[in-house]
């Protein structure tokens, strides 16, 4: 509403140009509504950045200041596991040793095998569906298109027991095991995009005597490799961000050596039950987690927004 | 396709001997095809497909963690009927449902109308998307802090303006709910843009032009145009995001201390499967509730693309 307010007035100095331009009110308002959300958009994200380099004390004394109240450290230092319990408690915070370079690792290590892995495996089987003959192709694929509309509502406890019986629960390598593999949706996607390329060269390759592991590796691979590149970055944003398997795979938060960033700080608000929650730590702790992912997107830029397309159907 | 260019070679070296079921199921095409898909499939088969099934058969014994347990027929289900808290985790997450669908089906559609009609920016497309690359759960710690009591800013301008008595507890019993829905809102709007505006890019611009030159109103070209044409778009956003949110759960675990709090006013359908497989250990009651809202899911997808006749399209 203040944006509305605030940019509508400026318009009818507008009559200044030489022409007379009749005033498009409506175009104005959209504008406005449009800034509005975009504010509603980023202001969020600076809180974070406010809060993190503030002291819990100050926040309290000052809760509408737009920026960081007596700028200060003290947040990273307590979630990166710098700060004694002592100073912790000090600085208002909860007396709960944090170690986010830990849970930094471990969310790294998770992300890159289950993107890199599956993106392997997903090609493969995408490329497999696109052009090789088979018997039971049409069939098989159908499968994998149930497995993609299928709810996953069923999943989590029959995977949960599998995982603790092959003796994998608590381990990095239990909660990566789903995802190793491949998923659904990245073979169907794929699939669309190697039969959206021209046959003509590949076949071109064959003819010259090539077979179908050096067609694919050194002809289909680079030809695809913006498509690989722009869906590997969308799900390292999704792994990155996972959070529900991680938690209960990896013991719910309460063994170090198995969490993640998202599971660390879940526990971390989860311990905070009494009073106003740490919030500069919890922000400390969520920009660590969230640079790399923003970095990515920037690097990526126009070629990510563009990619998210309508894909439901066909 | 090679198989059939080079056959005529093979045929001169004695291949054609061999019978034509032999010939379909064993060439190299085929053993590099299933070696191609040999994990992928392996996957998906042990890690959705198995699972989802053993969760029904799950959902029929009285299994625990180390125990099989035993088959007992619908009894769970009974159960499931008389449970005041299941009931009371159904009614939390439908009330949850009406508030965040509508919430952010409007401000998608409404952005993705503005955008496409006033800018082709990238970056304002990219900043409507931000919110997305951030993980349900530190959005939700984001909000808390902007939404909280006493350090929040929103409640410093209330009370700086109207005093202490304007002030809102939106995380208390009572508004926690909605508050949970605006902000999956502002998470999920961007992403929900974003799909909106690629189906409108698709709408011939002629249609827009020709209805203008007749006279229509602005709000008559979206009533007659656009919502029409972006149907196929309409269903696939309302069929995913209304099951998504049926399974609401990193939100509602963060917002109170212990998880489902304020005072269980966040106890949503997963947090009560979860509650029951994880702390409890009633793996067989927990998948049965699972399995109950499995169907209600699909018969939500169902009657929505019923209702909006998915398959057909205006466009053509």
């Amino acid at each position: 509403m203040a944006t509305t307010a605030s940019i509508t007035p400026l318009s009818k100095t507008q009559p200044v140009y030489p022409r007379r331009r009749k005033i498009n009110w409506g175009r104005i308002l959209a504008w406005a509504v449009l800034i509005l959300w975009l504010l509603i958009t980023i202001v969020p994200l600076w809180w974070i950045v406010r809060m993190a380099f503030s002291t819990l004390k100050d926040l309290l004394a000052n809760p509408a200041s737009l920026l960081p109240v007596n700028f200060t450290l003290d947040a990273f230092k307590r979630v990166l596991g710098l700060a004694s319990v002592n100073e912790i408690v000090a600085q208002g915070g909860f007396p709960q040793k944090l170690n986010f370079l830990l849970y930094f690792r471990n969310t790294f290590i998770v992300t890159t095998v289950v993107v890199f892995v599956g993106l392997v495996f997903n090609s493969m089987a995408a490329y497999a569906f696109a052009r090789l003959k088979f018997p039971g192709k049409n069939w098989l694929f159908w499968l994998y298109i149930v497995a993609l509309i299928m709810p996953t509502i069923l999943n989590l406890i029959p995977n949960f027991i599998l995982i603790h019986e092959l003796g994998l629960l608590n381990t990095l390598a239990g909660i990566i095991a789903p995802g190793f593999f491949g998923n659904a949706f990245g073979v169907f996607f794929l699939r669309q995009f190697f039969l959206s390329i021209n046959k003509e060269v590949e076949e071109a390759a064959k003819m010259d005597g090539a077979g179908i592991l050096r067609v694919f590796v050194s002809i289909v691979v680079p030809m695809a490799l913006p498509s690989l590149m722009t869906m590997s970055i969308l799900s390292y944003v999704n792994a990155w961000n996972e959070f529900q398997w991680a938690y209960f795979a990896g013991g719910q938060g309460a063994k170090e050596a198995t969490t993640v960033m998202t599971v660390a700080l879940a526990h971390f608000r989860a311990q905070q039950q009494s009073g106003t929650p740490d919030f500069p730590g919890m922000m400390a702790g969520t920009l660590i987690s969230a640079i790399p992912m923003v970095v990515a997107f920037m690097f990526l830029g126009r070629k990510a927004i563009d990619s998210i397309k309508f894909s439901g159907y066909r | 396709m090679s198989v059939k260019e080079i056959s005529p070679r093979l045929q001169s070296s004695g291949v054609k001997a061999r019978p034509a079921w032999m010939k379909k199921w064993f060439n190299q095409e085929v053993l590099i095809a299933f070696l191609f898909i040999l994990p992928s499939l392996f996957g998906m088969l042990t890690f959705v497909i198995w699972p989802t099934l053993k969760g029904f058969s799950l959902s029929f014994t009285s299994a625990t963690l180390t125990r099989a347990g035993e088959f007992i027929g619908l009894e769970n289900y009974q159960k499931l009927l008389t449970d005041n808290q299941f009931r009371q985790s159904v009614l939390i997450t439908a009330r949850y449902v009406l508030l965040n669908i509508p919430l952010q089906t409007v401000i998608a559609l409404g952005m993705a109308v503005l955008i496409s009609r006033l800018t082709n920016s990238t970056i304002i497309r990219g900043i409507i998307f931000l919110p997305y690359l951030f993980p349900m759960l530190m959005v939700t710690i984001i909000w808390m802090s902007i939404l909280d009591y006493l350090t929040g800013p929103i409640n410093g301008v209330l009370k700086l303006l109207l005093g202490p008595s304007a002030m809102i507890g939106f995380l208390n019993v009572q508004h926690v709910i909605a508050s949970l829905a605006w902000i999956n809102t502002w998470r999920h709007a961007g992403y929900n843009t974003l799909l909106f505006f690629a189906g409108l890019q698709g709408i011939p611009k002629e249609f827009y032009e020709s209805a203008a030159l007749d006279g229509a109103s602005e709000w008559q070209l979206f009533r007659s145009i656009t919502l029409p044409l972006l149907r196929p778009v309409m269903v696939f956003v309302l069929v995913t995001s209304v099951i998504g949110s049926f399974q609401v759960f990193d939100s509602a675990m963060v917002i109170g201390s212990p998880p489902g709090g304020p005072g269980g006013a966040t106890r949503v359908i997963y947090w009560y499967i979860t509650s029951l497989a994880f702390n409890q250990f009633k793996m067989g009651y927990a998948t049965a509730v699972a399995a109950a809202l499995f169907a209600f899911s699909m018969l939500i997808a169902w009657l929505q693309l019923r209702w909006f006749k998915a398959d057909v399209s205006d466009l053509a």
